[in-house]
């Protein structure tokens, strides 16, 4: 390959032909309040470990929609399952529930 | 029935007496388009087209890097207004649309500041002895192309349509961001539904491929692109759209900017070259069209005269697909009639 001096940056757009949207099915069919997030980041705002880690709930639910699984199971791993974001979410989204299931289904 | 947004929107086109205003870049990489749309104005069209040696770049390429100042940019432009008034012309007709978007820039600014105007008037007059009327109308030569689509088309040998399987060619058009991104009004269809290029194409027997990234930038940008090390920025953008374009395999690409024709051709080498990867089947690259020299083709110009061996993509699998006469062997021969030496062919992306 020829090395003109500068690079060619990978493209950012999402194709959704090409993620697998099983994974979302099955979400969904476990969690069916999935589809009710508006996106408000209320969960992230309130989230403990998000205080102490990197862990972003709102994050993690676009990049599962979006297919886009890495780095998910160590992101995951950082929720310690108390429930506060479910608490505060305006729209009673079950997101304990969405963050199991999430590690379910990455399992395999 | 679906609305057709781009209806309600069509500027005004003058229909005869243009002053013409030639582009760098294309002088440079496609000479032939505007000796062409010369001979397609005055010999097709019967029309009367000024093409004055005294004119000069615009600073186009120098003001959008940020090298020229405004003061400056304006007077260029009030120079080649006023060649335009001595020689009697109103129709101000540039070859480029980065040009395009210049003049209708300084008209508008002149518009709205009277005093900025008569302050251009005077550094004119104090570097030239020169005075300049403001054009009556600015038209890019592709409207005027497209003004006449169908007064050309029954002149032409050829239609857009694959002899092979009888269906329309599958045409990609570019239209240039300073054609109407900058002020809508001036593109016909304005700028979300820009139709100039697409009204040739449908009316010459072409399909036009509606893809994702059918709006976005070549990947030219100016500033992303005189400087090396930033020319990442710009081949990332154009790979985005050949990517967007491929599943739908376009046949050619059309465009009217000469900065988009020069980017989407000669970045499919450098593509090939970095990445190894071209976005057609066999390997040669999706060849790159100015509207002159379809508008030529399928007037039965010859391809040489046209210059299409200057592309980085050579367009002989589209001639055939057309059934476009071509003789191969003088597709070197220059103007004196000797062969010139034929150039170098990269082994990444396939040359005829």
């Amino acid at each position: 390959m020829k090395d003109f001096g500068y690079n060619i940056s990978k493209g950012r757009s999402i194709n959704l032909d090409e993620y697998r949207p099983e994974k979302v099915d099955r979400l969904l069919e476990a969690v069916p309040s999935y589809k009710w997030c508006i996106g408000c980041g209320g969960c992230t705002a309130t989230c403990t470990a998000g205080g102490l880690t990197d862990f972003n709930i709102r994050r993690i639910h676009n990049a599962f929609f979006r297919g886009q699984y890495a780095g998910f199971a160590e992101q995951l791993d950082h929720c310690m399952l108390c429930g506060k974001c479910l608490l505060v979410c305006p729209r009673g989204v079950n997101t304990r529930a969405l963050i199991i299931n999430m590690r379910r289904i990455l399992e395999g | 029935m679906e609305k057709r947004y781009w209806n309600e929107y069509q500027k005004e086109i003058a229909d005869d007496h243009y002053f013409y205003e030639r582009s760098c870049i294309r002088q440079t990489f496609f000479p032939g388009s505007e000796a062409a749309f010369l001979r397609i104005l005055r010999d097709e069209l019967g029309k009367d087209i000024c093409d004055n040696p005294h004119q000069h770049t615009c600073t186009g390429i120098g003001y959008h890097s940020d090298v020229v100042p405004f003061e400056t940019t304006m007077t260029v432009v009030a120079r080649l207004f006023a060649l335009m008034t001595e020689a009697g012309y109103e129709n101000y007709v540039p070859s480029c649309v980065t040009s395009f978007g210049v003049f209708s820039e300084m008209v508008e600014k002149w518009e709205h500041d009277p005093e900025l105007l008569a302050k251009t008037r005077q550094w004119l007059w104090e570097a030239t002895k020169r005075e300049f009327n403001i054009p009556k109308n600015i038209a890019h030569p592709s409207d005027i192309i497209y003004k006449n689509r169908f007064d050309l088309q029954p002149k032409m040998k050829y239609q857009l349509v694959n002899r092979f399987t009888g269906k329309p060619l599958r045409v990609v058009e570019h239209i240039g961001c300073h054609y109407a991104k900058i002020f809508p009004d001036k593109g016909i269809g304005k700028a979300e539904f820009p139709y100039v290029l697409a009204g040739m194409i449908e009316a010459w027997g072409g399909e036009v491929i509606d893809y994702p990234e059918r709006r976005h930038c070549c990947g030219f940008g100016f500033r992303q692109y005189l400087v090396r090390e930033n020319r990442g920025y710009s081949v990332s953008n154009t790979k985005k759209k050949f990517e967007s374009m491929e599943p739908y395999e376009p046949d050619f690409i059309l465009t009217n900017c000469p900065g988009c024709a020069m980017f989407m051709d000669k970045w499919q080498y450098t593509i090939a070259e970095m990445e190894n990867k071209t976005f057609d089947h066999e390997g040669y690259g999706i060849p790159v069209l100015t509207y002159e020299e379809l508008t030529g083709l399928l007037l039965g110009y010859d391809p040489w005269t046209l210059g299409l061996q200057l592309h980085q993509v050579q367009s002989e699998p589209l001639l055939e697909k057309i059934g476009i006469a071509y003789n191969p062997g003088e597709k070197y021969k220059g103007i004196s009639g000797r062969l010139l030496p034929r150039p170098a062919s990269p082994e990444c992306l396939k040359q005829i």
